[in-house]
């Protein structure tokens, strides 16, 4: 589509601000802009809930946690001290890169319904969701009923890293 | 009709790259907040033609709804952050 090629570029060019920033809080303004981008991007895929959620913790929720933590940090450790790059680096990760390039190849096309991720138990999800569970939302469907155990375990995880998080940065007058 | 909301997005993200500008150069913080708040209302417009143009404003509508709440929290959170600590020296 005429639209993914320019918000490739985009977030190419916001992630290497992110990196290339000369301290920590532009450096956080211009990841918010790389997980405005990114959702975009998700959104145009049609993964809508994965746009919601990188909008809501990449743009929103990380946002707020880096500045709260750079509030806590001093003045000189919001300055980056650049070093130079090291050349295993600069060799090792094209390397990387040619090798993850040459792996996509052999991925299926977007939208390939013959694809092994589309035919393996997808079809039972999309075709008997409705009739199931009753909702219309089939990734709500997925996460809630089907793995609503998954689900609930995982909520169970971020509300212990929550609690941990509220201990360690609250005042501890407990 | 669904060539006109695809030229009014092409439009969108061509617009988005001028405030990124003043994201990745911005000589103060505070350009570089109201550039991050330009981007943002931007990317809100642009998921509601999204939605029209795959016909499903009303999933949409909600992502956006989203969106513009979390941006008045971090927007509000940059605000305390910098009355906290002042804007650093460039």
């Amino acid at each position: 589509m005429i639209l993914e090629l320019p918000l490739l570029v985009f977030l190419v060019m916001t992630a290497a601000g992110a990196i290339l920033a000369k301290d920590l809080i532009s450096a956080v303004f211009i990841l918010g802009t790389y997980s405005f981008t990114l959702a975009l991007v998700w959104a145009l895929l049609g993964a809508v809930d994965v746009a919601f959620v990188e909008a809501v913790v990449g743009a929103g929720l990380a946002t707020v946690f880096f500045l709260l933590t750079l509030s806590t940090a001093s003045e000189k450790d919001t300055q980056i001290r650049r070093s130079a790059i090291p050349w295993t680096a600069l060799i090792g990760l094209p390397i990387v890169a040619i090798l993850l390039l040459y792996g996509a190849a052999d991925l299926p096309a977007f939208g390939d319904p013959g694809s092994p991720a589309s035919t393996h138990i997808s079809p039972i999800y999309l075709e008997g969701s409705v009739a199931q569970t009753k909702t219309p939302n089939v990734v709500t469907a997925i996460l809630m009923d089907y793995r609503s155990l998954d689900t609930l375990i995982e909520t169970v995880v971020i509300f212990t890293a929550g609690i941990a998080c509220a201990l360690i940065y609250g005042k501890g007058s407990a | 009709m669904s060539s006109f909301f695809l030229f009014v997005l092409v439009t969108l993200t061509a617009l988005m790259v001028v405030y990124l500008y003043r994201v990745i150069r911005g000589p103060s913080v505070f350009d570089r907040v109201l550039g991050l708040n330009g981007i943002s209302t931007k990317a809100i417009v642009l998921l509601v033609v999204i939605g029209t143009v795959f016909e499903r404003v009303d999933m949409f509508v909600d992502i956006s709804t989203g969106y513009a709440l979390l941006n008045l929290v971090s927007a509000l959170a940059v605000a305390k952050f910098l009355e906290e600590r002042g804007a650093p020296q460039e």
